[in-house]
């Protein structure tokens, strides 16, 4: 736990704001997928502390980046934090995404607020060919395009509405693109019914796939179990823990 | 002046270097946050409720955020009771401070079962969990009735070879009655409270926030509830009381202290802030400075009037 240094904020949308943080500890050892746990107040309003994915580090300036959506109390108390001030966070926490250095072929599928980390994740992958799907409601919340399209070969873009990019759900698009080529590995983040659908999608074709789960929290560190998610253990299952087995956990794992 | 103090409290024959320890539930079996300081400094760590079998627990959500505090709906996820003897113990030993095994069963048998096992382990105390809300057996259906108490601390009191505290349920109408059911029946200490039972509601989607529906409070929002039954718990029986229930730092720890216990836990605000029980020792320690108390032990039930 301690303070770090916020060097920028910047809105994306009304409702979408870019917190970039100075800190050469979490810069250094951050890894795709992980997230800190923020305290948002001071006090005893929104009691309990709030996990962010990282969503991109840059080593060399030693800053790291995160991107929030108000939701409710602790998201909206984090709009009150400006450049300079300090933010109390632990981290980085939880167990990233696997980087295959044999993969040549990778696809990233991400939706609303679970886009995030894959950004940091399309950055440190050396596959040959990165391709990234992610889905958004409308063309209103479109968010970080530029960035995601500098580090990936194919960005494609679905918008519920259809009011952007394509129209529809990332997993049929996901579904055509292993059907034209050969993906060696799929990362998912976002809405659980997403990732159900598309590790299915993956499984009549043996393609390895991980997936960054969603889970209310308290203590963030793997002692107080709150954070449970169904896993397969032998041929029964089990619950393991968000913030500590996960977030990311391996896609054929997860029992959704 | 540096008068050395003095905050080593002897608890049901258990000696314990300061009065601060971990509480049951929010500290797992101390692995994760010994990455954030020395256990060693602890007075003790009650490890997460431990059943003779390994237990799955409750559906998430398991957690819901309440004003000040928090519901919790765990439901005694653990990894049974010979896991904890053979992969946990040795790696609190490494640290210098207590441990107290926190036990629960299904039926009576279970309850002596566990209290004969952890009897032969190296644990310093075993606290028996006659308070958790969460699960559908056992635990509060016996800590909620004299009679339960009674034949439950009995019958494990035959088993016990350790300082035997019984962990005490806030939901009951007299919680004096309760704790002196204990005493009689043989409890070398009582520690309260546990969870009060409540409940969240999600208003938009018109659901229970919990996937259990109903949940255990603590944190901030309870202390008031709990420095009240310690207070009049410490009128009723002789015995040690460990308080706890939303303890967050020095000054809340005297409180209950001053209320009459012999010893604190400290869970939820671990969440907050995982630095909260070395934070509490330093800040006893400040209180003892400024008021000019040498001994901890002069604080206990030293409230005025
Ligand atoms: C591993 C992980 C990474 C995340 N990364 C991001 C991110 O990069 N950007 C982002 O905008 N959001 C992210 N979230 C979701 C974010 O944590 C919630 O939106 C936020 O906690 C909501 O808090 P609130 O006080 O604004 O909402 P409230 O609804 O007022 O919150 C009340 C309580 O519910 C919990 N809660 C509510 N919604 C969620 C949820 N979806 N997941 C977990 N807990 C929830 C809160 O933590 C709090 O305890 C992530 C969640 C997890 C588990
Ligand atoms: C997530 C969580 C899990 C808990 N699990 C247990 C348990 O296994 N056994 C037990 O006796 N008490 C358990 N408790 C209760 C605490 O030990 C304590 O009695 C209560 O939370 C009040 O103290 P606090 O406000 O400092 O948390 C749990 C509490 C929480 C928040
Ligand atoms: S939040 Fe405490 S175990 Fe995951």
């Amino acid at each position: 736990m301690k303070s770090e240094k916020i060097k920028m904020v910047r809105p994306l949308n009304e409702n979408t704001f870019l917190i970039r943080f100075e800190s050469e500890i979490i810069s250094n050892t951050a890894q795709a997928g992980q997230f800190i746990h923020i305290k948002c107040f001071d006090g005893l309003d929104a009691y309990l502390r709030r996990p962010i994915s990282i969503c991109s580090v840059d080593r060399a300036n030693k800053t790291f980046d995160i991107v929030y959506q108000v939701r409710g109390k602790g998201t909206g108390l984090l709009c009150a934090f400006r450049p300079e001030d300090e933010m109390d966070v632990m981290g980085p926490l939880g167990h990233g995404f696997t980087l295959h250095a044999e993969h040549r072929n990778i696809v990233v599928v991400g939706g609303g607020i679970g886009i995030f980390p894959l950004l940091q994740l399309l950055k440190d992958h050396p596959a040959l060919k990165k391709t990234a799907i992610l889905g958004f409601r409308s063309r209103a919340v479109v968010v970080l395009e530029d960035e995601f399209k500098e580090h990936c070969d194919e960005l494609i873009i679905a918008t519920d509405d259809g009011s952007y990019g394509e129209k529809g759900f990332v997993t049929s698009i996901l579904e055509k693109r292993v059907q034209e080529e050969p993906v060696d590995m799929v990362y998912f983040c976002g809405p659980s019914i997403m990732m159900k659908r598309g590790v299915e999608i993956l499984r009549q074709r043996n393609i390895p796939c991980e997936v960054s789960m969603e889970q209310r929290m308290g203590c963030g560190i793997g002692a107080c179990l709150v954070c449970a998610c169904k896993t397969k253990k032998g041929d029964d299952w089990d619950y393991s823990h968000v913030c500590k087995d996960g977030p990311v956990f391996d896609g054929y794992e997860v029992v959704f | 002046m540096n008068k050395s103090l003095n905050l080593a409290v002897n608890l049901a024959g258990m000696k314990l270097k300061n009065p601060v320890i971990a509480a049951s539930g929010a500290f797992g079996f101390g692995r994760e946050y010994s990455n954030y300081f020395d256990l060693g400094r602890l007075g003790g760590i009650a490890v997460k409720g431990l059943t003779p079998l390994p237990r799955k627990g409750n559906p998430p959500p398991r957690i819901a955020e309440t004003p000040a505090g928090i519901l919790n709906s765990v439901g005694l996820q653990n990894p049974g009771v010979h896991a904890f003897i053979e992969k946990e113990i040795p790696f609190i030993r490494k640290f210098d401070t207590a441990i107290i095994a926190n036990a629960s069963g299904n039926t009576v048998e279970e309850y002596e079962n566990m209290v004969e096992i952890l009897s032969d382990s190296d644990v310093d105390a075993i606290e028996l969990n006659l308070s958790c809300p969460n699960v559908k057996e056992g635990c509060m259906s016996f800590g909620s009735t004299l009679e339960g108490v009674g034949k439950v601390v009995a019958r494990a009191k035959k088993y016990a070879k350790k300082p035997l505290i019984v962990k005490l349920t806030p939901n009951v109408t007299d919680i004096t009655e309760i704790a002196r059911a204990a005493e009689d029946a043989g409890a070398d200490s009582v520690s309260l409270i546990n969870t009060l039972l409540g409940m969240a509601i999600d208003a938009k989607a018109r659901r229970p926030v919990l996937g259990n529906i109903t949940g255990g409070l603590s944190g901030p929002a309870v202390k008031p509830v709990a420095l009240r039954m310690v207070y009049q718990v410490s009128k009723a029986v002789k015995i040690p009381i460990i308080g706890m229930g939303g303890i967050s730092c020095g000054t809340d720890a005297v409180e209950f202290l001053l209320a009459g216990a012999s010893a604190v836990m400290i869970g939820t605000a671990g969440f907050v802030n995982p630095l909260v029980w070395v934070e509490t020792i330093d800040g006893l320690e400040a209180y003892m400075r400024e008021n000019g108390v040498h001994s901890v032990t002069e604080l206990i039930g030293a409230l005025i009037g």
